[in-house]
């Protein structure tokens, strides 16, 4: 493990009762590297992520993140160390607003208390404020601003996933996880997508793992790749060595890659 | 500041309203049975508002509320008449009481989702109900005598003050992680809300106002008896938020000052009472089926047509 690495897991795995989801995963991120994580449908891929940001419990391996072991912490104390996430299934608060969606992201961040809240000492008012301002802040880079008065069920598709990608980044990650981004986005929005992806990378220093299946997208702005198969990692590589690789060809990929080649 | 000159208006609103049902009160305009009704509506506000802050805000689905009703009943009581300490005393020993068994019964079950919490909150209450019945010392089946000291005053500043903390509550950092429980409590988790903190403080916080109302009830009906507080208790409790709307501070209120008024004005009518009731309540859901506000504050009747959403107090 070098200076450089910023998630390092060995070994993990997971079973549900007699079934292994996911066994031995070796996986590493360094600082700043846009890594995609691949593989068919029902390769283990969410449950992975599960693992990494807490849902699920590992039954085996390890997790260390930013020198932090991971492991049995829950998921809003794997956030507060620095692991967002979003959802394959959009996971909005639709009931709130568009700014509340993304101030319930900051609110860790806040400091005052609920017996300050509720005698509305100077300190709410100030740190509310505060939560707003930084809101908007997230809001404007994603050119949400404008709706932010809105409830987030009302949005469109595309700009729940946007919203959804904004609340992430709002709870000031350091790895961002991705769980299938362009889910559902037509290829207009899908090309707007990879540049915000690009863009928030450099913009917040982070570093992102992301679920994709559009190989366009993956091949397109990943610099490793992982493939993941009936819950084992079968490759690791560049998107020209995943290209390649006849284990992945066998195991999916083989066809899109030469479609979009 | 604009929005609080919106609360100073509001309290004006509050301290006129007071005003007015001491005034009626104090010339004798009406008789002790309304003077009865509007504490009795001020309570029942109490016990609204304090279940809207666990099941409306938070969504964690309890019909135990009974259980701290009685709990703050007979605790405030036992202070009062047992040890002769002052009300004021007595209400917030009785509170805090609650607060505990709320603390005890919420971080077990709170991990228990919709039925199941339903069903263990309810186990909860019958199990406080039991123990006051055998319990020989507060007078068991037979009850136990309790001097009036509530009155107008006590009722409604009690209630005001419920009011002011759950709202301030929920427009805040803290009500905000607890709504987002309710709409997805494993987004809430991945955001970095500690999602069983909350649930259990929203659960402490509506614990804490039914045993105030629980003290301002025992000292108000001169016997307090365990059946009073049995799971009929509770459903009538869950009726005004449900009423109100689920997540509707406002709706809340309005519908536990409507329904007191429909039950009283009923009692005319001891035959048909819980028919009319019932249909009140059948019709209302058949034609406003997320309550008389939905989601919605009244307040929000007059603005959202400019910008929708939820307006917090920043």
């Amino acid at each position: 493990m070098t200076n450089n690495t910023l998630l390092q897991v060995e070994n993990m795995g997971i079973q549900f009762g007699g079934l292994k989801a996911v066994q031995g995963v070796n996986l590493y991120l360094n600082n700043g590297e846009l890594v995609g994580l691949i593989g068919p449908n029902g390769a283990g891929k969410t449950t992975s992520f599960n693992m990494l940001t807490g849902v699920y419990k590992p039954s085996e391996g390890k997790i260390v993140f930013a020198g932090q072991t991971l492991n049995g912490k829950p998921p809003y104390k794997v956030t507060q160390s620095g692991i967002s996430r979003t959802f394959q299934n959009i996971r909005l608060f639709k009931d709130l607003s568009v700014l509340d969606n993304v101030k319930v992201a900051n609110h860790w961040l806040a400091k005052h208390s609920i017996l300050s809240s509720i005698l509305r000492l100077p300190n709410h008012f100030t740190s509310e404020a505060k939560m707003a301002e930084d809101a908007t802040a997230f809001l404007k880079i994603f050119g949400l601003d404008r709706y932010k008065n809105e409830l987030a069920k009302n949005l469109p598709y595309g700009m729940q996933r946007r919203l959804e990608i904004a609340r992430a980044l709002a709870a000031k990650p350091k790895l961002l996880l991705l769980d299938e981004p362009a889910a559902g986005m037509n290829p207009q929005e899908t090309r707007e997508l990879m540049e915000l992806i690009a863009f928030i990378r450099k913009e917040f220093d982070l570093t992102i793992l992301l679920i994709e299946h559009d190989m366009h997208l993956v091949m397109g702005i990943c610099e490793r790749i992982y493939v993941l198969d009936h819950g084992q990692l079968i490759a690791e590589g560049n998107p020209n060595e995943i290209r390649s690789n006849p284990k992945v060809i066998e195991a999916y990929l083989g066809e899109e890659v030469v479609e979009n080649a | 500041m604009k929005k609080s000159k919106i609360f100073w208006s509001y309290l004006i609103l509050a301290l006129v309203i007071y005003a007015v049902g001491q005034a009626l009160i104090s010339l004798n305009i009406i008789d002790m049975y309304y003077k009865n009704m509007l504490i009795t509506m001020c309570i029942n506000i109490m016990l609204a508002v304090s279940l809207h802050v666990v099941i409306g805000v938070t969504g964690q689905f309890s019909i135990g509320h009974a259980g701290f009703l009685a709990i703050g009943a007979y605790v405030s009581a036992i202070f009062t008449m047992k040890l002769g300490m002052p009300f004021i005393v007595a209400i917030l020993v009785g509170a805090i009481v609650a607060t505990l068994a709320g603390l005890i019964v919420g971080i077990p079950t709170l991990r228990l989702k919709g039925d199941y919490l339903a069903i263990a909150t309810l186990g909860f209450a019958e199990i406080i109900r039991i123990t006051f019945l055998n319990i020989d010392y507060v007078g068991g089946a037979a009850g136990m005598q309790v001097t009036q000291l509530s009155n107008w005053t006590y009722a409604f500043f009690a209630a005001l003050i419920t009011i002011i903390v759950i709202s301030n509550f929920t427009k805040s950092r803290h009500g905000r992680a607890c709504i987002a429980i309710r709409e997805d409590e494993i987004a809430a988790d991945a955001m970095g809300i500690n999602t069983t903190y909350y649930k259990v403080t929203a659960f402490a916080l509506g614990a804490f106002f039914a045993g105030v109302a629980g003290g301002i009830f025992s000292h108000n009906v001169f016997i307090i008896q365990p059946s009073a507080f049995g799971f009929l208790k509770s459903f009538d409790i869950l009726i005004f938020v449900v009423l109100g709307g689920l997540g509707s501070l406002s709706g809340a209120i309005i519908s536990a000052v409507l329904l007191t008024l429909v039950s009283t004005y009923l009692g005319n009518f001891p035959e048909t009472r819980m028919i009319i009731y019932s249909l009140v309540l059948i019709l209302v859901m058949l034609y406003r089926p997320t309550g008389l506000l939905g989601t919605k504050e009244i307040t929000d009747l007059f603005k959202s047509k400019k910008k929708g959403g939820i307006d917090h107090d920043q």
